[in-house]
């Protein structure tokens, strides 16, 4: 229904965060997924950080690839560029929009059948190039778009809506993330507002390659007895490892956490991730340690939520490509064109 | 026996190697020191898709009258290959030489009568003065270089003056050569009759040429055509075009200052993410492009398509080689042109350039991010191999100081506040052609979603189908809009007026100019017409109208560009004569010469054949 606009009008009193935009300058177009869609709790959740963090809308580009999931960015940020691309090729896309300006802050919005799938190799590859981006996978183990087959990340022995019982083994991308040199990797549930926030937020403020598997129940295809991605499924299974509070730039945010099992993450940009650790022994600064703890809550028959892993020291794919602090696509013909100078050694060179 | 050949400054001969063995850099030199004689040459390697071992060969056509494509036939051959000895035997011209390691004895059936044989004893001179395997092998080929330069009167300067040049930096490695240079020399001068019946003599026929190869040359044009995002995936024959690219922005692009670069280069992990990093650069206003050839043009498919609909300048270098599938991969071809005319699904049609030399593809390698920004629209930059991957004698690369970007239609932010309700695909000026924006231009303004699914002209999604027709026209009339901006064709006119015409483009070039003369003197007049472009300029219709038959000359099977002619012009076919050359080798001036003399006079004698009971 993103034919009808949104009303235009605000409350008055609504509240503002500190670049004056309420959190309604946040919002986009009416969404078209079914009602009670776990997507839209999502976007809901990217709007709530974005305006928590105070970034302007339009220093955002927000991609996607095709399918359900990839059509929820015009759902949120209207006041910011979008590219709803090819399926499975957001990631390169994003790549590319990324090397063009380094100083945008770069939204890539995916799917399972997306990224686990068709798009597998181009997930895979951005995670290990280091692209400066926040890639949130909305997780439902199902094609909603085409209506009701399995995705490579349905568990084995999942039921489909139709009865047909998944034999295959499903691919759990937060574990590759971490295993592929993602620097920030992160699982959440649509349904949990209060885990999910703070997460997209330390993920939009880490300055390397941020990785969030949201599991996000199909109501159409994928909310029934024998889903393994079923809203009553997961709240059953969930296994928080952690509760993160984030404070940007240092600053003198009070939360209330309790006493003893609290880490502080200092990230690049000088942003505070900090963690109350429900897990003995899960460092989340230690790659090898974060696999192992997910292979060990998986055999337990959990899911492990919460930040899983974060290399507070990232290195972005700019800085290894070793290009110029201003964006590449603000450079002029004398920063580009060598001239006719340089072309006349070129040619001596050439005889 | 007949007469040996006798020739000055026109020629050609041709090295049999081993791939590997470090003749290319030998080869090289004989090539460069010729030119440093004044004297032109058009050399091509022919090389299999193997690192070390397959044969492989080299061919210098030495031609003071500077006829720079394949004339075909072989004068004199270098037969350093035993694997290919009968092959490359067999190739010689009656009367030619053949030059050889004569170490070990060949029985007499493996030589030819009909020609001149001049045994040297490589292996044996090699041995005797180098006791390392290796340098064996590498001497042997500076030492046949001697040899030569001595059978063929070459001045023995120019040779040391490119061995020098070749070594900078490495100095050295110079004495050495230099003595290697003259074992082979002198021991020819004392042993066989120098020089033969094939000489060179110094010329003022070089010029200020330069001679270098394609895909360093669109490498260049592309790093003065403004592209800071490279992404590629490496296939021959285009890898070495991405690599110049790098190679010349190291040199020219970095900042002095910081040493920071001014450029991105991705070595992608497909054709796939290729082409969608230079889509999402170029949406995001950097210049970007992608390099590749064939088998990429096809796995970029899904994708062209959504640069076309959506409106994206991306720019793509294709060398092109011998399809389909893999087919041959080291082996030339123009066998893409309609797979990027057309390419993807739904209906689509794309621009593309098609140079003729390397100096062309610097030029276009440039122009073709100034046409992409204008026209908001991929554009294609079709090389092949022969253009790519060999070093041509060209016009030196020329660029106007005064000559600034174009970028196209983008409103920067106080565009966007001045535009009356901006929407990303209205037709304000009638050419086809919106304005377009960057993200992160304007806090409140010009935000909107570039897809692949229909939309209306403020870019909002729609499935209606007027809108969508709208769109389509639109992007039609962008497409006129290209016939007037892309490079036209160049004719030339017959000396004496012609009935019938020639159409060409590309690496043909060279053969075909040496064509029109050859036939020009057997009294065959042609006008021809050499096409630069897609789409056409109306200058193309107009040719033909104007003449009765046209044969179209191209290196693939189908004639894919008579079909476009056909396809987009209207044009009836039995008026378009086909001349396919689309063996791998580059077509050759006596190919197109033979065939058009073939059909010209079965036309001139038909009405005089009397019917056949």
């Amino acid at each position: 229904m993103t034919f009808l606009p949104k009303p235009k009008l605000h409350h008055p009193k609504l509240p503002t965060n500190t670049v004056g935009l309420t959190r309604r300058d946040y919002e986009g177009a009416i969404s078209t997924l079914c009602a009670g869609c776990g997507h839209d709790s999502i976007s809901a959740a990217i709007i709530q950080a974005c305006f928590n963090l105070a970034i302007p809308p339009h220093r955002i580009a927000k991609l996607s690839g095709i399918g359900c999931s990839s059509k929820t960015p015009t759902y949120f940020l209207g006041a910011a560029h979008g590219f709803n691309s090819v399926h499975g090729r957001m990631p390169s896309v994003l790549t590319g929009a990324y090397l063009a300006n380094r100083d945008l802050i770069y939204l890539g919005v995916s799917g399972d059948g997306d990224s686990a799938s068709i798009g597998f190799g181009q997930f895979a590859h951005s995670m290990r190039r280091g692209v400066n981006m926040t890639y949130i996978v909305e997780n439902n183990g199902v094609y909603g778009l085409t209506k009701g087959q399995f995705s490579a990340t349905s568990d084995k022995g999942s039921v489909a809506k139709k009865g047909a019982v998944n034999a295959d083994q499903p691919i759990d991308l937060a574990a590759i993330a971490v295993q592929l040199g993602a620097t920030f990797v992160a699982r959440s549930f649509s349904g949990d507002k209060e885990q999910l926030v703070p997460l997209i937020e330390a993920a939009l403020t880490h300055q390397g390659a941020a990785f969030i598997d949201v599991l996000s129940p199909c109501v159409a295809f994928n909310n029934h007895a024998g889903s393994t991605k079923s809203y009553d499924f997961i709240r059953e299974h969930n296994d928080a490892l952690n509760k993160l509070d984030i404070m940007v730039n240092r600053d003198a945010i009070t939360v209330s956490y309790a006493p003893g099992e609290v880490t502080d993450v200092m990230q690049h940009d000088g942003s505070v991730l900090r963690l109350r650790k429900l897990h003995e022994g899960h460092d989340p600064t230690d790659r090898a340690s974060a696999m192992h703890h997910i292979m060990e809550r998986k055999a337990a028959g959990e899911i492990v939520t919460g930040l899983i892993y974060v290399d507070p020291e990232p290195t972005a794919l700019h800085e290894s490509l070793g290009t110029v602090a201003a964006p590449l696509n603000a450079l002029g013909d004398s920063e580009l064109c060598p001239g006719v100078d340089a072309l006349a050694k070129v040619n001596a060179s050439l005889r | 026996m007949p007469q040996p050949l006798i020739a000055t400054n026109d020629f050609v001969v041709k090295f049999a190697n081993v791939n590997g063995s470090g003749s290319a850099s030998a080869n090289g030199l004989f090539a460069k020191s010729i030119l440093r004689m004044g004297v032109p040459i058009a050399s091509r390697n022919i090389f299999p898709s193997n690192i070390q071992g397959l044969p492989t060969w080299f061919e210098v056509r030495v031609s003071e009258a500077g006829h720079m494509g394949r004339r075909g036939g072989v004068d004199m051959m270098v037969a350093m290959n035993p694997q290919t000895w009968d092959r490359d035997i067999a190739e010689i011209e009656a009367g030619g030489y053949l030059f050889y390691d004569s170490t070990r004895p060949m029985p007499k059936s493996k030589f030819r009568d009909d020609i001149t044989i001049i045994g040297c004893p490589l292996t044996e001179i090699t041995n005797a003065a180098y006791s390392d395997p290796r340098q064996r092998q590498l001497f042997k080929n500076i030492v046949y270089l001697g040899a030569l330069s001595a059978l063929l009167d070459m001045e023995v300067e120019a040779v040391q003056h490119c061995i020098a040049a070749q070594f900078k930096g490495k100095e050295k490695l110079v004495p050495a050569n230099y003595a290697a240079l003259e074992m082979g020399r002198s021991w020819a001068q004392a042993n066989l009759q120098c020089p033969i019946g094939l000489t060179l003599k110094r010329a003022d026929k070089v010029g200020d040429r330069i001679f270098v190869e394609g895909n360093a040359a669109a490498g260049l044009g592309a790093v003065y055509g403004g592209a800071t995002v490279c992404a590629w995936y490496p296939i021959t024959p285009s890898t070495s075009l991405a690599e110049a690219f790098e190679k010349y922005c190291t040199r020219l692009r970095k900042d002095p200052e910081t040493g920071e670069k001014r450029y991105a280069i991705v070595q992608a992990e497909d054709e796939l993410a290729s082409i969608g990093m230079v889509i999402g650069a170029a949406w995001n206003g950097a210049r970007a492009f992608t390099a590749t050839s064939g088998p990429g043009i096809s796995l970029m498919q899904e994708f062209l398509g959504l640069a076309y609909f959506a409106e994206i300048p991306a720019v793509l270098f294709d060398v092109q080689r011998a399809g389909p599938s893999t087919g041959m991969p080291t082996r030339t071809q123009q066998s893409d042109l309609l797979s990027a005319a057309y390419a993807s699904h739904g209906d689509t049609k794309h621009v593309m350039l098609l140079p003729e030399d390397p100096s062309e593809c610097f030029t276009f390698g440039a122009d073709a991010f100034d046409l992409a920004d204008r026209l908001q629209t991929p554009i294609f930059v079709m090389l092949d191999l022969d253009i790519g991957m060999n070093d041509w004698l060209c016009e030196p690369f020329a660029w106007d100081p005064n000559r600034r970007m174009d970028r196209g239609k983008v409103l920067d932010a106080a565009g966007l506040d001045a535009a009356q309700n901006f929407g990303r695909y209205q037709d304000i000026d009638g050419d086809g052609i919106p304005y377009r924006t960057w993200p992160g231009t304007h806090p409140e303004k010009g935000a909107f979603f570039t897809r692949g699914t229909s939309r209306d002209r403020q870019a909002r999604y729609t499935e209606e189908g007027a809108p969508y027709v709208d769109n389509m026209q639109r992007l039609l009339r962008k497409f006129e809009t290209a016939k007037s901006v892309v490079p036209r064709p160049i004719m030339r006119a017959a000396k004496e007026k012609a009935r019938d015409g020639v159409i060409y483009y590309g690496s043909t070039s060279a053969a075909m100019k040496e064509a029109l003369s050859a036939l020009e003197a057997e009294g065959v007049h042609l006008d021809a017409l050499r096409i630069r472009a897609f789409p056409f300029h109306q200058d193309v219709a107009d040719f033909i109208a104007a003449h009765d038959r046209v044969f179209v000359v191209e290196q693939n099977r189908d004639a894919q560009l008579r079909t476009l002619l056909m396809n987009e012009e209207s044009i009836d076919p039995a008026k378009m004569i086909a001349v396919l050359h689309y063996d791998g080798t580059p077509i050759t001036a006596r190919f197109i010469q033979a065939a058009i003399a073939d059909r010209a006079s079965a036309a001139n004698v038909l009405p005089f054949r009397k019917a056949t009971p």
